[in-house]
């Protein structure tokens, strides 16, 4: 017996659907072994992991709070895959993005103006966009390889974030520490429920969704997307610049990656440290895939791989598991979710070994 | 450089007749099938030596799928095949040639980046030095007249040396069987004629050719025996001598095909809607062909068709009078009026301009979007269409339409392009820019690899948008195609464009002649012979 | 030794992980496929090194073990990628993240141990050789194998008929499809190698450059050997060229650091990433050329008519 595809039609609406959730499944029961094999009950595990961080509202608020980071970006990055522009640096757009943010609240962190927020939200924004701006004009400009530009910028951006907190930034009063001074309060993100950690980023990131699933359902620049995306020469056929989307698609994804870099440090964090994100610029990468490149989608799978990282936590505070499982998790997740989109377009079907020597003998 | 004489001559080797020779090759009831779709369906056929045997069909009637059965590319889902008498699996295409059995490719099999040496060792199976081989090139290409240069790369070669390379190659083997996919489809009319002196001599030789062809002319001249497929079944087997091209067509399609209707002349007072003046363009990257100073000027009212081998500068060509590759001249081209030459193609589109790439699927089309949106791709420009932006529903209205106009079948209302056959998504994206009753119409290859009922309704719908006034400029490389809608006929060789002449008042050998790049001085015609 | 021995030995062992990822790298992509998990496979034949040589007290086991680790990623990455046709992009960026992850997770509990330092072997005349002896001769066996490696994989793309055959799968999948080969299989056997490649690269570092488990210790090497095959043109030799260069700009911040000149370690810590950007820069601007030297098929899906 050998499993082969066979091409369907169309599209299979159904598993376009179907798929993620079978890719959750897939992860779930590779799992539960993974628990098994580490010495756990695989049910117990799965159960700390991830129903545990969703029945406290302490930990739903917490849940929020790692969600928008990763929705914000994910957001970017599927307008930037869907257009076949591969930015897998929006981590280094989001460091940046925090550095430039932050750059204004420091040197104006005695300002006590309701002005000072935006202007930091904009300098994020902004910084987001001009360190996705370099691989842009390196591609459209020099044809250069999106991919391995806007990678290697997130190891500039990190290094650059440690030298500022380690070096001029680094707080006068704060013991030697690598950090830098705390914000002041006008610098700091208000937050949505008082006493939580979740702050108004979280709105912008509902905001993000909703603007980026009008734009690609409804209008003519979401259709460019997508057409240049699928098939570049039908693209300018249609009369769609390939050069101008992929400026626009880094500049947006840029933006919002810095828009949530500097969200972070302002509203969860409060300072400037040498680490400012578990990875968040990568685990967008996977809630883009696992959302199915849709904003709506990307809303839900955001708040899943948040759910990994706190299932990540209390795995390593109940059952003593490292906390690192929970990248095992995400990788597997997109390996699965991949895997399963091959369903959308290809029907399986088992079919005999050797199909000459059977089938001589005639057909039902 | 009497092209008559050679007719006869090749007609007499036709009318030889192969029946004393032993059957080489049978099949007996056989049958593919891909899901529920049987491609072929318990299909019967022999050949025998030395026979040049035709296998006819419209285009999905399973001829490719048949001939991939006998090289083993594709597995039988039922049936049996007899080779020499006994039966055989050919289980791989490396099986098929070990077996005797070659096979030349429409869309080759070569590689580019590779030398003709190497292209040729990858068939061959046994251990071969390279030099060794590169002699044996050698001496097969100069017995047949197929020259050859063993160390040049593929990518540097003409189509109609690629195809040497493809024959040779299958030559090295020393097969009983060749099998050749639409051979001429790709050549000159000269071209064509030194393959028919190759075949000639290999069936003089007891080889046995499995010749796939549309062209029917050629057929009814070269071949000995013809099979006739339809949507997967031998539909009737003929002696091509004795039938013409019409009853032929008729077995393939099954029905009598239409002739395209020419309501009237065209006009030759009304005025001039596209204009090419002193056209140039530098090659767009390494395998690109420059455009050199081309003129031509279409008046409303008529169809005029641009030939030549594919190639020449087709794809460049369309490139600019799209817009996908903007002149640097704004004077090269001028579209009822307007200097167009830097114009974009929605500018272009906006002054009545339309356009139809040759490459259905990818280009003129986005495969994984809905008839609807395909429809958005051109028409975006349309208030009714997009406004401030957004989408509206106009595109949906303007799909049905062009549906129900052009007879456009499909599994449901608003299927993905990818869905259709490639015949409804032709007539889709003809349809599209008929729709809007365009001034100014360039259409590459409109009916390539569609079957004969939807390139009748194809070509009668550009005829009609011609005669109706507007200015339609077809560039297409089927002679039959273009002798059939043109009122005037130019070729286009190595970029540049000969001077159109008449469609009335020429014949198919003097455009072959312009085809081969003669007529261009001293430089094409040395390289054509 | 002299300084300059000194030095040119430094780049060599610099160099070594990024030739080896690089070199199996440079047969995925001839075979038409880009596998962007080479960092992901390197980390991970960096921990499975690690540990089975930790285990077992052989730093020669622990060779074989990164290899097996890479090679295990990539027949998950190559199977997701032949049948099941799934985007090659996406794929090679979820190995690394997977590969990541697992290496995190199998690495934890070494973290802090000292590691086995796979030793030196003098090959007897050669390393005597003045100069030449102690930088090339006497070396450990990966260094050996990545100098056979380049030979090895220029000779075999260039002159054996397996080969013609990876080029020709490469430029072109369909026609070798029609000519009877298997493209998939061809496909499957390159990207193992890949895999093994990369793990060895991985390997490298906890058994030679640092012989201990630090996490992320790949630091950014997998990606730099893809660059580096871009760099390249596809060609061994040339990619052997582009790794000692590199090898040397990341023995530069070292020597730059050592030698106290006012500049930020974080800055000089920079240089191998920018100096890749750079670099694909400067190969990428000549667009016939990368559009001459690239792979046809690099990228694209293929799944045979059956």
């Amino acid at each position: 017996m050998r499993l082969e595809l066979v091409r369907r039609p169309e599209q299979s609406r159904r598993m376009a659907m179907l798929s993620p959730l079978l890719a959750i499944a897939l992860t779930l029961v590779s799992g539960a072994i993974l628990f098994a094999a580490l010495g756990h009950d695989p049910v117990r595990a799965l159960g700390v992991y991830f129903i545990e961080p969703l029945t406290t509202s302490w930990s739903v608020q917490e849940l929020l709070v790692k969600a928008t980071p990763l929705v914000m970006i994910a957001v970017g990055l599927a307008i930037c895959y869907l257009s076949n522009n591969w930015n897998i640096g929006a981590e280094g757009q989001f460091t940046f993005g925090a550095i430039a943010g932050s750059g204004v609240a420091l040197s104006l962190n005695s300002w006590d103006s309701g002005l000072l927020l935006p202007l930091m939200l904009v300098a994020g924004i902004l910084g987001g966009m001009a360190w996705a701006a370099i691989p842009a004009f390196l591609k459209t400009r020099f044809n250069t390889n999106e991919i391995l530009t806007s990678l290697m910028l997130v190891y500039v951006a990190q290094l650059l974030l440690d030298w500022l907190v380690r070096g001029p930034w680094r707080d006068p009063g704060g013991y030697n520490f690598p950090e830098s001074e705390v914000f002041s309060d006008a610098a700091t993100m208000p937050l949505l429920i008082a006493g939580s950690r979740l702050h108004i980023g979280a709105v912008f990131a509902v905001l993000a969704v909703v603007v980026a699933a009008i734009m690609l359902g409804a209008t003519l620049k979401g259709f460019e997307i997508r057409v240049l995306g699928q098939a570049p020469k039908a693209g300018s056929f249609a009369g769609f610049s390939r050069t101008r989307l992929t400026v626009f698609a880094f500049l947006l994804s840029g933006g919002l990656a810095g828009l949530a870099g500097i969200s972070e440090v302002s509203g969860t964090i409060g300072q400037l440290r040498p680490t400012i994100s578990p990875g968040y610029g990568f685990a967008a990468i996977i809630v883009a895939f696992l959302g199915r490149l849709n904003p709506i989608g990307i809303l839900v799978a955001g708040l899943l791989l948040a759910l990994s990282y706190l299932g990540g936590e209390a795995a390593q505070v109940s059952l003593g598991i490292s906390d690192k499982i929970t990248k095992v998790f995400q990788g597997m997740l997109l390996i699965y979710v991949l895997a399963c989109d091959t369903f959308i377009l290809y029907r399986p079907r088992l079919v005999r070994a050797n199909p000459t020597g059977e089938a001589a003998h005639g057909r039902a | 450089m009497n092209a008559e004489a050679r007719h006869t001559d090749t007609g007499s080797e036709a009318a030889k007749p192969a029946n004393s020779q032993p059957t080489l090759l049978e099949a007996r009831g056989l049958t593919k099938a891909f899901g529920d779709f049987l491609a072929c369906d318990h299909i019967d056929f022999s050949i025998r030596r030395g026979e040049i045997h035709a296998l006819l069909g419209e285009n999905g009637a399973g001829k490719s799928t048949f001939v991939k059965m006998l090289y083993g590319a594709l597995q039988p889902t039922s049936g049996e095949i007899r080779w020499k008498g006994e039966p055989v699996s050919i289980d791989n295409p490396a099986t098929a040639r070990r077996l005797g059995i070659g096979m030349v490719f429409q869309h080759f099999s070569l590689f580019d980046v590779l030398t003709v040496a190497e292209n040729i060792a990858l068939a061959l199976a046994g251990k071969v030095g390279p030099g060794a081989l590169a002699e044996r090139i050698r001496t097969v290409s100069r017995d047949y007249g197929l020259p050859l240069d063993p160390m040049s790369i593929v990518a540097d070669l003409s189509v109609g040396e690629r195809q040497r390379v493809e024959i040779v190659r299958c030559l090295l083997q020393e097969p009983d069987l060749i099998i050749m996919d639409e051979p001429t489809s790709v050549l000159t009319p000269h071209e064509a004629e030194d393959l028919f002196r190759t075949l000639a001599r290999l069936t003089g030789e007891g080889v046995a050719i499995l010749y796939i062809s549309h062209r029917l002319e050629e057929v009814k001249r070269l071949c000995h025996a013809a099979t006739i497929l339809r949507h997967g079944k031998v539909v009737g087997s003929c002696d091509p001598a004795g039938e013409t091209p019409a009853s032929l067509a008729r077995m393939m399609v099954g029905a009598d095909v239409r002739e395209v209707r020419h309501r009237e002349q065209a006009r030759l007072d009304m005025p001039v809607r596209l204009e090419l003046k002193h056209l140039s363009l530098p090659p767009a990257g390494p395998f690109s062909v420059p455009l050199v100073e081309i003129d031509l000027a279409v008046r409303g009212g008529e169809v005029v068709a641009i030939a030549g081998v594919a190639g020449n500068g087709q794809g460049e060509l369309f490139d600019a009078l799209s817009g996908e590759r903007p002149l640097h001249d704004r004077g090269a081209l001028v579209i009822d009026g307007h200097e167009a030459g830097r114009m974009s193609v929605g500018a272009r589109r906006r002054l009545g301009a339309a356009f139809v790439p040759e490459e259905r699927l990818g280009h003129a089309a986005v495969p994984g979007l809905k008839l609807s949106e395909n429809v958005v791709l051109t028409r975006h420009g349309e208030h009714h269409v997009v406004r401030g932006g957004f989408l509206k529903g106009g595109a949906r209205a303007i799909a049905d339409r062009v549906v129900e106009s052009f007879d456009v079948r499909k599994s449901h209302r608003d299927p993905e392009a990818r869905s259709l056959s490639g015949g409804n998504l032709q007539k889709f994206v003809v349809g599209r820019e008929i729709d809007r009753q365009p001034g100014v119409l360039v259409v590459s290859q409109p009916t390539w690899g569609v079957d004969a009922g939807a390139s009748a309704d194809i070509r009668q719908a550009l005829v009609d948008l011609a005669r109706a006034g507007s200015a339609v400029l077809v560039i297409s490389q089927d002679l039959d195609e273009i002798f059939e809608v043109a009122d005037r006929i130019a070729v286009v060789s190595r970029g540049r464009l000969s001077a159109p002449v008449p469609a009335a008042t020429t014949s198919r050998d003097d455009i072959g002649l312009l085809m081969g790049g003669i007529g261009h001085g001293g430089e094409g015609a040395s390289d054509a012979a | 030794m002299g300084v300059l021995e000194a030095i040119l030995l430094t780049v060599i062992t610099a160099a070594t992980p990024l030739v080896l990822a690089a070199i199996g790298e440079l047969v995925v992509e001839r075979s038409g496929v880009l596998n962007l998990g080479v960092e992901g496979m390197m980390i991970v034949g960096a921990v499975t090194g690690f540990a089975a040589a930790n285990a077992t007290g052989s730093p020669l086991v622990g060779v074989a073990a990164a290899a097996l680790g890479g090679m295990v990623l990539s027949a998950l990455f190559a199977f997701l990628i032949l049948f099941l046709v799934a985007n090659q992009y996406a794929t090679g960026l979820a190995l690394t993240l997977l590969g990541l992850g697992l290496s995190g997770m199998i690495g934890e509990a070494y973290v802090g141990t000292p590691g086995v330092r796979l030793g030196r072997i003098d090959i007897p005349v050669l390393s005597d050789i003045p100069f030449l002896g102690p930088v090339l001769f006497s070396q450990d066996i990966l260094v050996y194998l990545s100098f056979a490696l380049v030979a090895g994989v220029s000779w075999f793309l260039f002159r054996s008929r397996a080969g013609l055959v990876l080029r020709a799968v490469g430029d072109n999948h369909a026609s070798a499809h029609a000519l009877g080969f298997s493209v998939r299989r061809v496909r499957f056997a390159a990207v193992l190698f890949g895999g093994a490649c990369a793990g060895l690269g991985g390997g490298y570092l906890s058994l030679v450059y640092t012989p201990q488990w630090i996490e992320g210790m790949t630091a950014g090497r997998g990606w730099i050997a893809l660059a580096l095959v871009v760099f390249a043109s596809w060609l061994p030799g040339r990619l052997a060229v582009g790794a000692y260069l590199f090898g040397a700009v990341m023995i530069l911040q070292f020597h730059a650091q050592a030698a106290g000149i006012g500049i930020p370690s974080q800055f000089l810590t920079m240089l191998p990433y920018l100096a890749t950007v750079v670099v694909l820069v400067a190969i990428s601007r000549d667009r016939t050329r990368i559009r001459l030297n690239t792979p046809a098929t690099l990228g694209q899906p293929f799944v045979p008519d059956r």
